[in-house]
This record gives structure tokens, C-alpha cells and sequence, in this order.
């Protein structure tokens, strides 16, 4: 491989209820991301969007996969799940919806602004959701 | 002094070669080569958990030597609160003062006392409306120069205010020199430090130009002598000046408990410092306005050039503590905190950056990664690398090959005995005589 197409693929593994775990994918992608030197302002946005979209796919689509492309002009995240999907996802984006149980709630999660969040930090984002099949969630984050 | 002065050094002679240093270290700054370990200038942060981990102590930190106090008319000592934490037979805080004193210096001013004044300085900045929330301690200059490296969307959250340290220096130099009419040449002013990150931040300050302190004595190095000499003082003198609060400053959480909020975050540990810095990076950190952050476990009381074990010394500050509460000096309220206010700023230092141009930073991160799937993943250390991702990322940078990997040596030798018996077989026709054109192989002669 090595001069490919100029971008970078990487994929993780994002595992079911292991909130320990959760957040390995994003940790990864923000020391990559330093090293090509993106701006600390623009590596935060795009760590928070990925960290929220991950954590998500752990508590609620049961794990799933996180891709990342990169390119010399942004980055593309995308999280992809087989869950039980989200069946109102514009009630879902609502700052302070949540379905979280009280346990996920007890570990300081389910506050309901995860989406919001997602949608705040990122450049573009797009989200299919099925229900009964799954979520995936697009972010892009521009670098210039 | 070049541009990244450092007080964590390498005593060649004594390092063997192991790889207990590379692991620990939070900014992934030391190698192994040629059966010696190197700190990568740029990197290091100067938080001593080399220090701690070696077992041959071939890693130290510079300090000052002592006798440096002497190139000063009049000499002063400001030392750390966690000074207190070390003797057991003092009777009061002053007769550790006295000592310290008797050591040679004409003045003794706590940075405790100092400690009070930057905590009421917080009270105040941390009910502005402008600053970015939640604030993060600057106490600490190895917590400073681990978000310069590794969190640089993070420095907007540093309190920008001069460390007790600092103050106490300056202030303590302006009233001998208002008082004795000295220059400020002629004034010595000498900190007493628990650590290495301290040293640094006084030879190579990143708020400013020139520090107001002008040495750095290792509690280590001046503990004996203060030993000795605090059996024999029979009158101490009252030097005592900070109240309870500046003196708990060297516990993890002092610094927050004097700002009269609940809403603080005490961590302490370089290791877990990075846990809570990702998780306020990934903004996952609610209803906190403060961080403080401690490179040492437990805070200074457990810093690398302390001498007392931590949880006795945690004990005995508790003693003056208490003793202070009782005495309840009267706290100086300062009303404005605008000249403590850091004349420089820290900056982003992209030393993890793989290249200056993005686009040739991709491709080595292209690189790196390929490199990196191909590496066992073992993360032995064996490379001299604290990682199998750092070797590959040594690789790109051009400071390291693929076969310092022993499994990765170990495939290319099995590869060139392969080669090498294919080779043997292949004999010069004139000596060959397997390919002679006789008919009679091996099956046939058997
Ligand atoms: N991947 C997913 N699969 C299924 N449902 C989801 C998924 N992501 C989000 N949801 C639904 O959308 C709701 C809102 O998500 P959001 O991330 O905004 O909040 P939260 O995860 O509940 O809480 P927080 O993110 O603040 O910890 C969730 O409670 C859940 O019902
Ligand atoms: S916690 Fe205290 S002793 Fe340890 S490095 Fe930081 S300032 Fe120095
Ligand atoms: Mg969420």
C-alpha cells in the first residue's frame, strides 16, 4: 500500500456495555489526529462528537464499529451499530432526551446530550437509524 | 542554558539498560539505545516518575548546590509547605524554620503564606464571567507542561496566575529591599522544593521571562542538616506567618479547599491527572468549575525529592494544620489579582506532530500505521520503545528500524537461513554433481 489515495482508514472495534472500554476508539483518533498537527480546537471538537457517538453505540446499540477516513481536509467518523435503532430521532435529538436506565445513569451518563453534543461539535452530521436494525452516525469535521 | 532546560537528567554510569523508565513515563520521552536510556528533550515534562521508577537511581534532578546561597549579600529561603511533612521530632513549624534558617540565611518567608494570597486571587478569577470552566490548577508545572504537550485545547482552562512560589519570591525581595535598602542583586532568594518539575519551572519559567526566584535547593539535599540542627535549638524564633489553609496546599486538595466552593475536582497521580484530562477533553465532566491537578501521588507531600514517606508526612502536616487553625492568623485579603497575573502564556507545543506539512505528516502516519499492524503488538519494550505504536512511530521519524524489533529480527533471520539453504543447494555447475548429466540419481543408487 503505503502512497495510496492519501487518506488514512482506520477501524475499531466498539464493544457492548464495556464503558470502561468505551472511548479507545476516540483516544486513538485524537493522538492521530495530533500528530498531523490539527489544530487542539478542531481535535477537541471531533474527539467530543466521536466520544459521544461511541458511547452511545455501547449503551445503546450494543456495540458496533467505528471507521475513520482522514483526509488532508477533514475527517469522517462514522459508527455504525445493529441495535435497536432510535424510533423518534428527532425527539431523540432534543437536548434532555434520554431513555438511559437508572444503572447508565448512576456512572453519569443519560443526561440527554449526547446527539446535541454531537450536532454542536461537528461540521456536518448525518444519522440513519431503523428500528430493529440498527444506527449509524456520520460526523464530519472540517480542518480548514 | 538551551531552550529546553531540564531538571530530570540521566546518570549514564548508573543506567543498565532496563525498561522499567520507558513505560511509566506519560509523554512517551525516553528510549532505550545502545543498553542506555535518553530523554527526548522536547517531550519530557519533568514530573519525576522516572525518578521514582528506576531501581538503579541513575535518573535525578538538578538542583542548585548549596553553597550557591553564599554568592548573595543577604539570603533567603522560601520554602515549600511540604517541607513540613518531613521531621519527626520538630516540635513547631518554627523550629523547621529556625533550622532552616540557621543554615545560613538572614530571612525565611513560607510560600504557604504566598499559597493564601494566589488562593484568594482564585476565589476571585474563578467568579469572572469570561473565564473558560472548569478552571485548571497551574500549581502543579509538570500538570502545565503535560497539557502543553498533550492537551492543547485544554491551556484556555489554566489559571493564569503566578504560583505561590513566585509570589512569595517577589514579595519577600521587595521588603528586604524596601526595608534594607538592598539591590535586588544583592538579594539571594532561595526555594526549597519537593521536586524536579519545581527546578524547571525556575530555570526555564514558561509564563515569563526570568523567574524571582533565583535557586532551587532539593529538600533531599538540606535534609540532614536541618535534622541535626533541630535538636539543638532551644528557643525557636516566631517565623511562623501562613494560616492553616496555605499550609495544606502540599496535600492533594488543599489547594481546592481553600477556594470555598464544593464544586472543585482534586486529582492527584500523573496517570490519573491524564484520565480526568480526557475526560474534561471530551467534555464529559459536569457542575465543576475547578481542577486540580497533582503530577505526585498525594500532591507535593509525596514529591520525588522528598524524604519521608508520604502517608507519615500527610500525618504530621496534619499536626501544624491544627496547630494553625488554633492560632488563626489573620488572612490578608488582597483586592485585586491583576499583578499576579502570568506576563507570558504557555503555548502549544506540537512536539507529537509527525511533520510541519500536513500532507507529509499523512503519509508517515500512513506509514506508522502500516508499520504498527505488521509489529507483534506485544508491547514488550524490548525495542527500546515504550510501545510497539511508539517503534513504529520512531520508524517514521527516522530514529529506529524494524528490526530493533526482536520478533521482527527473529523473522528476517528465519527468512535468510531459508535464503541461504535455498542458496546452498545452488551449486557452480562445475562442482555441482546433481545436475551432472549421468542418469544416476539417489533412487538409484539406494
Ligand atoms: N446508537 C443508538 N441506538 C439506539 N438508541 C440510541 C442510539 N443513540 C441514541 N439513542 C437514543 O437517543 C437518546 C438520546 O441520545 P443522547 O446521546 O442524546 O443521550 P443519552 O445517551 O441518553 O445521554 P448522554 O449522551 O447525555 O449520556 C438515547 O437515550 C437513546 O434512546
Ligand atoms: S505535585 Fe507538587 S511536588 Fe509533584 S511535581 Fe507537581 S508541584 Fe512538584
Ligand atoms: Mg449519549
Amino acid at each position: 500500500m503505503g502512497l495510496s489515495d492519501g487518506t488514512i482508514k482506520m477501524s475499531f472495534t466498539i464493544l457492548p456495555d464495556d464503558l470502561t472500554a468505551a472511548g479507545e476508539a476516540s483516544s486513538s483518533m485524537k493522538k492521530m489526529l495530533n500528530q498531523l498537527g490539527v489544530s487542539p480546537q478542531l481535535v477537541k471538537k471531533a474527539a467530543i462528537a466521536m466520544y459521544e457517538a461511541e458511547i452511545n453505540a455501547v449503551i445503546h446499540g450494543g456495540g458496533g464499529i467505528a471507521d475513520i477516513i482522514i483526509d488532508g481536509q477533514k475527517i469522517e467518523i462514522l459508527i455504525r451499530d445493529e441495535g435497536p435503532g432510535i424510533p423518534d430521532l428527532e425527539l431523540a435529538m432534543q437536548e434532555g432526551y434520554s431513555t438511559a436506565s437508572d444503572e447508565i445513569r448512576e456512572m453519569g451518563f443519560g443526561a440527554g446530550m449526547g446527539l446535541p453534543n454531537m450536532k454542536r461539535y461537528s461540521d456536518e452530521l448525518i444519522i440513519h437509524s431503523e428500528v430493529g436494525k440498527g444506527t449509524s452516525v456520520k460526523i464530519i469535521v472540517n480542518f480548514y | 542554558m538551551g531552550t529546553y532546560f531540564h531538571s530530570v537528567t540521566l546518570d549514564e554510569s548508573r543506567c543498565r539498560g532496563c525498561t522499567n523508565c520507558i513505560k511509566r513515563c506519560p509523554t512517551e520521552a525516553i528510549r532505550v539505545r545502545k543498553s542506555k536510556a535518553r530523554i527526548i528533550n522536547e517531550r519530557c515534562i519533568d514530573c519525576g516518575e522516572c525518578i521514582r521508577v528506576c531501581p538503579y537511581h541513575a535518573k535525578q534532578a538538578i538542583s542548585d548546590p548549596f553553597n550557591l546561597i553564599y554568592s548573595f549579600k543577604y539570603r533567603v529561603a522560601v520554602p515549600a509547605p511540604s517541607l513540613y511533612g518531613q521531621f519527626k521530632n520538630a516540635a513547631s513549624r518554627n523550629h523547621i524554620l529556625t533550622a532552616l534558617k540557621g543554615m545560613g540565611f538572614h530571612r525565611v518567608y513560607e510560600v504557604a503564606k504566598a499559597a493564601e494570597i494566589v488562593s484568594d486571587a482564585t476565589r476571585k478569577l474563578i467568579q469572572e464571567e469570561w473565564v473558560n470552566k472548569p478552571l485548571i490548577s497551574s500549581a502543579c508545572p509538570a500538570v502545565v507542561r503535560l497539557i502543553q504537550v498533550r492537551f492543547p485545547s485544554l491551556i484556555d482552562n489554566i489559571v493564569k496566575l503566578e504560583s505561590p512560589m513566585e509570589v512569595a519570591a517577589k514579595i519577600v525581595r521587595k521588603e528586604v529591599m524596601d526595608s534594607l535598602k538592598l539591590s535586588s542583586e544583592d538579594i539571594g532568594v532561595f526555594f526549597i522544593t519537593p521536586c524536579a518539575a519545581k527546578v524547571t519551572s525556575v530555570k526555564a519559567p514558561y509564563e515569563k521571562e526570568n523567574s524571582n526566584v533565583d535557586g532551587v535547593l532539593s529538600i533531599k539535599d538540606i535534609y540532614l542538616k536541618i535534622l541535626n540542627s533541630l535538636g539543638k535549638i532551644k528557643n525557636a524564633e516566631d517565623l511562623e506567618q501562613a494560616g492553616f489553609e496555605g499550609i495544606r496546599w502540599a496535600n492533594s486538595g488543599g489547594e481546592s479547599l481553600a477556594l470555598g466552593t464544593e464544586k472543585f475536582l482534586a486529582v492527584d497521580g500523573i496517570h490519573n491527572v491524564i484520565t480526568i484530562l480526557d475526560e474534561i477533553e471530551n467534555d464529559r465532566i459536569e457542575d465543576v468549575d475547578f481542577i486540580e491537578a497533582l503530577a505526585c501521588n498525594g500532591g507535593c507531600l509525596g514529591g520525588p525529592l522528598t524524604v519521608e514517606n508520604l502517608y507519615v508526612a500527610k500525618t504530621r502536616l496534619k499536626k501544624y494544620i491544627d496547630q494553625a487553625k488554633d492560632k488563626d492568623l489573620p488572612q490578608k485579603e488582597i483586592d485585586k489579582y491583576d499583578d499576579l497575573v502570568w506576563t507570558g502564556n504557555v503555548e502549544y507545543k506540537p512536539v507529537m506532530k509527525l511533520d510541519k506539512d500536513m500532507v507529509k505528516a499523512m503519509k508517515k502516519l500512513e506509514t506508522l500505521e502500516l508499520i504498527h499492524k505488521e509489529l507483534p503488538g506485544l508491547d514488550c519494550g524490548a525495542c527500546g520503545a515504550p510501545s510497539c505504536r511508539a517503534l513504529a512511530e520512531d520508524i517514521v521519524r527516522e530514529n529506529a528500524n524494524e528490526t530493533d524489533c526482536i520478533f521482527k529480527l527473529r523473522e528476517k533471520v528465519r527468512d535468510l537461513a531459508i535464503q541461504m539453504m535455498e542458496l546452498e543447494k545452488k551449486m557452480p555447475p562445475v562442482l555441482d554433481k546433481e545436475s551432472e548429466p549421468t542418469k544416476g540419481g539417489i533412487e538409484d543408487e539406494c
